[in-house]
């Protein structure tokens, strides 16, 4: 099937962010130009889901090149689903930041840059080759170092640093990656890469795979080389975090998911390497958290922890596995987006982050202890949140091929999870209201209501996490059929390279 | 593959990962910046030996292949803006702190401290403890 319409997919993003830039003394007209683009992009990546969706692989060869030399964009149900989950969540945060002082007036370039992040994550989910993987990445990490050093605050630049570099060496990792498959091969296309490296010596294909491993890894924050992750996030404007904890990670993921399976797949057993490293990142993600004392701090170390569960998913390497891990990469996304978006409120309205200057929120704003309490208790996977749900089908898959151990440490992260959620509840909520001492009130205008359109954009968020729980039966589905396509190759090799 | 180029992209890598390893900012954007030509040779080099020049029109039997200059070509672009990047993060933090060291965490160093405090009190609760035997067994 032709995918006329992939190509637009990065297009209309990057060019909004173009027309934004120019648009930089017009801040109303960058606005609404925001939230067309992004509203567009949203449209479209359901228009792509939906001929998808029957399990079937589009593809848009671009310049009319052969796809050994030329650029490919590949839309499989995975790629899909995430698409239309990714352009929800880049719609909501831009509503909410449209609302947030941080991103205001102060701040002319977030729009242009917010969008062009928009096109890097959609041209990740596309992207056929891995050079284009590359780029994608390239356009999503320069957008997130503008991002998260926006303001350019001291602490910014100090915890920005250590992201940048750390990302930049990921970039020189990949590079070196690419440049020997190409060596060992002579492509860099995904789909004649699948069959060119089953011709190769085992230990070379070895070495190669866990190379890329190790590039994604560090985008993905798997143990042990996560610790970027928690230092750098809680220091940029609470709405970059959000879509930085909701997305960027998870293309780490999703790279992982497509390298793993298409180009250096099991013989169907599971992968003892990642099992480990999904159980190591899993304890010491929630151990982290356990230890921390600020809200946003607290959410970083739990993206480590949850990241470990996708991992888990792709390690059983069955088909229940790896349909439980696309399951749970879209619950928590959303839930993950939605739990920053949540502290970035907490924190506006108090001027601080920090459970022990916080408390009684419970009596001063019960509505954003809803707010807080639903995608809280769907993380620590209580029954009926779509948490559970996701957690259920992994711990299921995981029963189905006897891997006893790991599923005991999931369950046990699950209650540390909670554990740390009622820590924030007891801090934040809890307790009584402590009065503003007469200096931080003298000290001006650090505390400020939130805005219509935060509080919007949350509870949107917060609806659609329940959703997900409400569609759990053909969300599973769909997350089958992708499961079944990246599990049998053949469908993704032959829409590319032709049968 | 050439050994002088392979022998060069060893110790591209090399020169680059130590200079990574350093405390001070701008030895580690120097760092970086080296190890990204690293990689950029080594794109080059995974392209086979070399040939005449990949025009449209060239004899493809004797032609160097071009996709991997292409790729290098992109990669050297990124590099060199990313380091523009870096390069003015480092200038911002020496505006704002006169050094150019890598700070260090506070968040981290505060639960480092409180737990240096509680096992401090936990000393000072034993040694009390034992004192209190002591003035017990002397009373008696």
């Amino acid at each position: 099937m032709t995918g006329d319409l992939l190509p637009l997919l990065v297009a209309l993003p990057l060019l909004g962010g173009g027309v934004s830039l120019m648009l930089s003394q017009h801040r109303v007209l960058q606005r609404v130009l925001g939230v067309l683009v992004l509203t567009g992009q949203f449209g479209l990546s359901i228009a792509a889901l939906l001929q998808v969706l029957d399990g079937s692989t589009m593809t848009a060869g671009l310049g009319g090149w052969s796809p050994d030399v030329g650029i490919v964009l590949v839309a499989d149900p995975l790629a899909g689903l995430l698409l239309v989950v990714a352009a929800l969540m880049l719609l909501a945060v831009f509503v909410y930041a449209l609302g947030s002082e941080l991103t205001g007036d102060s701040a002319p370039f977030f729009h242009p840059v917010y969008l062009t992040l928009a096109a890097g994550v959609s041209l990740s989910f596309l992207a056929g080759d891995l050079f284009n993987l590359f780029v994608a990445f390239e356009i999503m990490l320069v957008s997130s170092y503008v991002l998260i050093t926006l303001g350019g605050k001291r602490r910014q630049v100090r915890h920005g640093m250590s992201y940048v570099v750390i990302s930049l060496l990921a970039s020189a990792l990949f590079i070196t990656a690419v440049a020997l498959l190409y060596g060992a091969t002579g492509t860099v296309n995904m789909a004649l890469l699948a069959t060119e490296l089953d011709a190769l010596d085992p230990t070379v294909r070895q070495a190669l795979g866990l190379l890329l491993l190790v590039v994604f890894g560090i985008k993905a924050a798997i143990f042990p080389l996560f610790q970027w992750l928690p230092d750098s996030y809680p220091t940029a404007p609470s709405p970059v975090t959000a879509v930085f904890a909701g997305l960027l990670t998870k293309v780490g993921v999703y790279a992982i998911m497509r390298t793993q399976t298409l180009l250096f797949p099991t013989d169907g057993t599971a992968s003892t390497v990642l099992l480990v490293l999904a159980g190591l990142t899993m304890v010491v993600g929630v151990l982290g958290a356990i230890a921390q004392d600020d809200v946003k701090r607290i959410l970083s170390f739990h993206i480590v922890s949850q990241i470990g569960y996708m991992m888990l998913g792709v390690g059983l390497f069955s088909l229940a596995g790896l349909a439980g891990a696309v399951l749970y990469i879209v619950h928590h996304i959303i839930v993950k987006t939605t739990l920053f978006l949540v502290g970035g409120i907490i924190e506006q309205t108090n001027g601080t982050g920090q459970l022990r200057k916080l408390g009684g929120m419970l009596h001063t704003a019960p509505g954003y202890a809803v707010l807080f309490l639903l995608p809280a208790l769907s993380l620590a996977g209580i029954p009926p949140f779509s948490g559970f749900v996701a957690k259920l089908s992994l711990v299921q898959a995981g029963l189905a091929i006897e891997q006893w151990t790991i599923v005991g440490v999931s369950l046990a992260v699950s209650l540390l999870t909670l554990f740390s959620m009622t820590k924030i509840w007891n801090g934040v909520f809890w307790g009584e209201p402590d009065e503003p001492s007469p200096v931080a009130a003298a000290e001006g205008p650090d505390r400020l209501p939130a805005s219509p359109a935060m509080l919007g954009a949350t509870t949107v968020l917060v609806v659609a996490s329940l959703g997900v729980s409400l569609v759990a039966g053909p969300l599973f589905d769909v997350s089958e059929r992708a499961a079944t396509v990246l599990l049998e190759r053949t469908p993704y090799i032959d829409a590319v390279v032709g049968p | 593959m050439n050994l002088v180029i392979a022998l060069t992209i060893g110790a591209l890598y090399t020169a680059g990962v130590w200079l990574l390893l350093q405390r001070s900012l701008s030895r580690i954007v120097i760092g970086l910046a080296v190890i990204g030509h690293g990689a950029n040779l080594l794109l080059l080099a995974a392209g086979g030996a070399g040939g005449a020049p990949p025009v449209a029109g060239a004899d493809p039997s004797v032609a160097a292949d071009p996709l991997p200059q292409a790729l290098a070509l992109t990669a050297i672009v990124i590099t060199f803006g990313v380091s523009a990047f870096l390069l003015s993060m480092a200038y911002r933090n020496w505006v704002y702190r006169n050094d150019d060291e890598v700070e260090n965490d506070v968040e981290d160093r505060r639960i480092a401290e409180q737990r240096q405090a509680i096992e401090r009190a936990q000393a000072r609760s034993q040694e009390l403890a034992e004192d209190g035997d002591l003035d017990r067994e002397e009373h008696r």
